[in-house]
């Protein structure tokens, strides 16, 4: 019977995806992360099953230290982001701020750019010999020092409250009128409105906010690599520990990465847990309204917003002008000139291809697998969607260094040697950035209700030939935005690359890392602006194609 | 061209819920035939089945003699109108109704005037190049329809198609497609929880509860012989009035006592136990110089009609209607009325066994 045969292929069809993709993920996601569990619990001296790793971390005040520290940074850089983010989100969602749209795709610029850029031009800035150091040392005023604990959490917190702004903005705008109209009509001022009302209210978006800077900036390795110098984190010995060539020791990094694993995790738990019983899911049928000052009042609601996001952009232009400028070796010199691009292309053209090669190859899988695993998460419930939809998620908690570290481990040997090839850096992209566009992908197929499918096949057209037609189709503008902005982070990726590469598989972010080690500033620069330019363009395709229905965090 | 549908001993069960339980139809070919119920009473899930999108556990439906069971949805060639219409998003009117001519392999050329003709008969002719999303409920409820008979399907399922409009285009709406429906003289099953909505649609109706079918008739059948006190209540109001069968007469009929009154004597279908209830809507008591006395505790005024509730002495409390027409004022809370009723009218159920004693 042929018409059995369709229905049945359709069911195999996804019972084949689902074997597929569970494979792929028990290869490149839990087998890589339990053999580095595993590892952490053996010592190089070879005593079999030891706890002597997690001893020595928690007892050696060396190594414990630094988790402190990173506690200590993440925590500081999430209260001082969410100081700056909510206010911001404030202002920019109940007045008329001068130049709304384009302040708002600054701040996100400076959320989406390599992460240890900011670093690098804080250092060119403030650093030791930096720009306005010199200047202000010329009158003989000493500016604080950039390096160090401050330095690490003020570009974190430049780079991070983005975050909050774009969690707690959209949660702001969504508020129906009526509820602080309520408040008012109830004789509550707007101080103490702002305070019982909608803070509370949004307080599950604040939550989230905070949650993904405090993950951030724990697994971040870029910025405090460069700028904390003598404040070592623990992403930073965990890189030593492994890729040092004397003394490092891949067990104790191995059980290192599972502390800041586990940190992260209880960090998102708690944060679901606080949350749980606290989202208020609302319509909203009447959004807040935008109040219209003018004048000095107006001038005065778009300074803070204008300040704040200036100085967060300021690192790529910087990086930008001094790309231009004339340079010998790490010595800037007067005059401009495209002496930076010239030296790229002559030495560093490798990387470049190779970021948007990997990138490329990459995004086809992401958006093939992201648009299967949605899919099955939102239509094919049940205990395999459940477990799929966790097990996506959890690259959220690994640091990009931890995944690296565990892909090493894992494939290091025949018959899955994959240390040095780009193949292993794609592994690295499609495990680490994939949950950007399942997350997109399903959200549009989650408003899509089924019966436009039921529609579809009532109207004659088979389950398969629907879900290419129709239910691909409507989940597009998800799948491409999430693309996008899955595309923008894999080009920019660094933690996970800086474990993975070898001299031919370097990609631009690694390149800009090392050229910045070397005291190569001008081609760093260079580097990194042909980034930051890329990752502009892809940014405005992106709000082209996801008119605001995509979020980008 | 109409197909007619028999179904037969239908089962869905989910876990140890059953949904569907055992439903036997036959609906002929051309009929206008409603499944009507309370939510959960299962008449989704059978106009799924038949539709191929839940399976059937046991049992077999058959269009025109020949069972469906096994052929896949896409297969079975009907029409369905979606409750929030499903209209798809990212085509424009004509595209939508043009998805079903393609599906079917039309030829080309001759899709736009099907489409036209479609787009005409729903009288939204300027619509053609509008997007989903510019149209209001009433526009997606006509292109839904047109949708969905364009490919001219041996039967039409409709799952609550007129529950997102307002008010005053449900019943607009409700005309529209009863002259559709009589005009292409498609088999159409129709199912809505609105026991108005579905008197002035049908040509038969299956009153639904539980999974089981309480009652299959006319309209008219429906509401003045209710096989059951759930089909009595759920169709229009009722009273239901705990009785005493008395006895029976030389006549024949039997004589029935309300709280010790005497209420009315008529005849029975069925000897039921001494225990009944009796079931009058308020537009059948009317107040007389005898007969179950009361006293007024409420009257509402209503415009056309004004309602009354009657406690009755035996502490019964009973709603009943009174025309404006028919009366000058409004009577005062606390008067004291006789309230009487026509035998003929009313139903007689036995209390244990709810079945219908009355003829």
């Amino acid at each position: 019977m042929l018409k059995k045969l369709d229905i049945k292929r359709f069911g195999e069809f996804w019972n084949l995806v689902r074997i597929i993709v569970l494979g792929a993920i028990a290869l490149f996601l839990v087998y890589p992360f339990s053999s580095l569990v595993i590892q952490s619990f053996f010592s190089p001296k070879g005593t079999g099953i030891t706890l002597s790793n997690y001893r020595d971390f928690f007892s050696l005040p060396y190594y414990s230290s630094t988790l402190r520290r990173s506690l200590s940074v993440a925590t500081t850089t999430m209260g001082t982001s969410l100081a700056i983010g909510i206010p911001i989100a404030y202002l920019m969602t109940r007045y008329n701020v001068f130049g709304k749209k384009t302040l708002h795709a600054m701040t996100i610029m400076s959320l989406m750019s390599p992460p240890f850029i900011g670093a690098y031009s804080w250092i060119v800035l403030f650093g030791r010999s930096g720009f306005i150091t010199k200047l202000f040392a010329k009158v003989g005023v000493v500016v604080p020092t950039i390096y160090g604990r401050g330095g690490i959490i003020m570009v974190f917190t430049l780079m991070m409250f983005p975050y909050i702004y774009l969690y707690v903005s959209a949660a702001m705008s969504n508020i129906d009128r009526s509820l602080e109209e309520a408040a008012e009509n109830l004789g509550s001022s707007s101080l103490r409105r702002l305070w019982t009302i909608t803070l509370p209210v949004v307080f599950p978006s604040i939550a989230s906010g905070a949650v993904i800077v405090f993950m951030t900036s724990l697994a971040d390795f870029g910025t405090p690599m460069l700028i904390g110098e003598g404040y070592k984190v623990l992403p930073v010995l965990i890189y030593e520990e492994y890729m040092s060539e004397m003394g490092g020791n891949a067990n104790l990094a191995s059980a290192l990465s599972v502390v800041i694993v586990c940190c992260s995790s209880v960090i998102l738990m708690i944060q679901k847990w606080l949350v749980a019983k606290r989202n208020y899911t609302m319509t909203s049928m009447r959004p807040p309204q935008v109040v219209a000052v003018s004048g000095f009042k107006r001038f005065l609601v778009s300074l803070p917003v204008y300040v704040v996001t200036i100085i967060a952009i300021l690192p790529q232009i910087v990086v930008l002008i001094t790309s231009f400028i004339k340079t010998n070796g790490p010595v800037f010199l007067k005059g401009f000139s495209l002496n930076s691009y010239r030296n790229i292309l002559y030495r560093l053209s490798k990387p470049i291809s190779n970021t948007f090669l990997y990138a490329f190859v990459a995004i086809v899988f992401i958006i093939v697998s992201g648009i299967l695993i949605a899919y099955l998460i939102v239509r094919k419930k049940g205990r395999t969607g459940s477990l799929l939809d966790l097990l996506v998620m959890f690259p959220y908690v690994i640091p990009g260094s931890v995944l690296g570290i565990s892909l090493l481990v894992a494939f290091n040997k025949p018959p899955l040697l994959l240390t040095g090839t780009p193949l292993i850096l794609i592994i690295a992209y499609v495990v680490r950035k994939l949950p950007f566009t399942v997350r997109s992908s399903s959200a549009f197929l989650h408003q899509m209700d089924p019966c436009i499918e039921e529609a579809s096949i009532n109207l004659g057209v088979s389950p398969m030939k629907t879900f290419f037609k129709i239910t691909a189709r409507i989940m597009a503008p998800g799948v491409i935005s999430g693309a996008i902005l899955s595309w923008i982070t894999c080009i920019n990726e660094l933690s996970s690359s800086i474990m993975l590469y070898t001299g031919k598989t370097a990609t631009i972010s690694v390149a800009v890392y090392t050229e910045v080690v070397r005291n190569s500033f001008g081609t760093a620069a260079a580097l990194a602006s042909i980034l930051s330019v890329s990752t502009a363009l892809s940014l405005f395709l992106f709000m082209r194609v996801s008119k605001g229905s995509v979020s980008v965090v | 061209m109409s197909h007619s549908v028999v179904i037969n001993g239908v089962v869905k069960r989910y876990g140890d819920f059953t949904a569907v339980d055992k439903v036997d139809l036959s609906i002929k070919a051309g009929e206008f035939f409603t499944l009507l119920g309370p939510s959960g009473c299962g008449k989704t899930t059978l106009l799924r089945m038949i539709a191929g999108f839940n399976s059937i556990d046991s049992g077999e439906i058959s269009f025109d003699q020949s069972v469906i069971n096994q052929v896949p949805a896409h297969k079975r060639d009907i029409g369905m109108v979606f409750q929030n219409y499903a209209i798809f998003p990212h085509l424009d009117v004509s595209q939508n109704i043009a998805y079903g001519l393609k599906a079917r392999r039309i030829p080309k050329q001759e899709i736009p005037a099907l489409v036209t003709k479609a787009l005409e008969l729903m009288q939204i002719t300027t619509l053609g190049k509008r997007r989903p999303s510019e149209l209001s409920g009433g526009q997606q409820q006509r292109v839904a329809l047109a949708r969905a008979v364009v490919i001219e399907p041996g039967l039409l399922l409709m799952d609550e198609p007129l529950s997102n409009l307002d008010a005053k285009l449900r019943v607009q709406m409700r005309s529209v497609i009863k002259k559709l429906q009589r005009r292409l003289g498609i088999t159409t099953i129709y199912v809505t929880h609105d026991q108005e909505e579905a008197l002035a649609i049908s040509d038969r109706i299956a009153v639904m509860k539980d999974g089981r079918i309480m009652q299959i008739g006319t309209p008219k059948e429906i509401y003045s012989k209710p096989q059951n006190p759930f089909v009595a209540g759920f169709i229009g109001t009722s009273n239901f009035l705990g009785c005493e069968i008395l006895r029976t007469l030389a006549t024949g009929d039997t004589e029935v006592l309300v709280g010790k009154q005497f209420a009315c004597s008529l005849p029975l279908a069925k000897a039921g136990t001494h225990a009944a209830l009796i079931s009058v809507r308020p537009e059948q008591f009317f107040i007389a110089d005898t007969g179950l006395h009361g006293n007024i505790e409420l009257s509402t005024f209503l415009g056309d009609f004004i309602n009354y509730e009657i406690r009755l002495d035996d502490g019964q409390v009973v709603e009943m209607n009174e025309y404006t027409k028919d009366m000058g004022d409004v009577r005062e809370n606390g008067s004291s009325v006789y309230l009487q009723f026509l035998p003929q009218q009313v139903s007689v159920y036995d209390k244990e066994t709810r079945e219908r004693l009355s003829c």
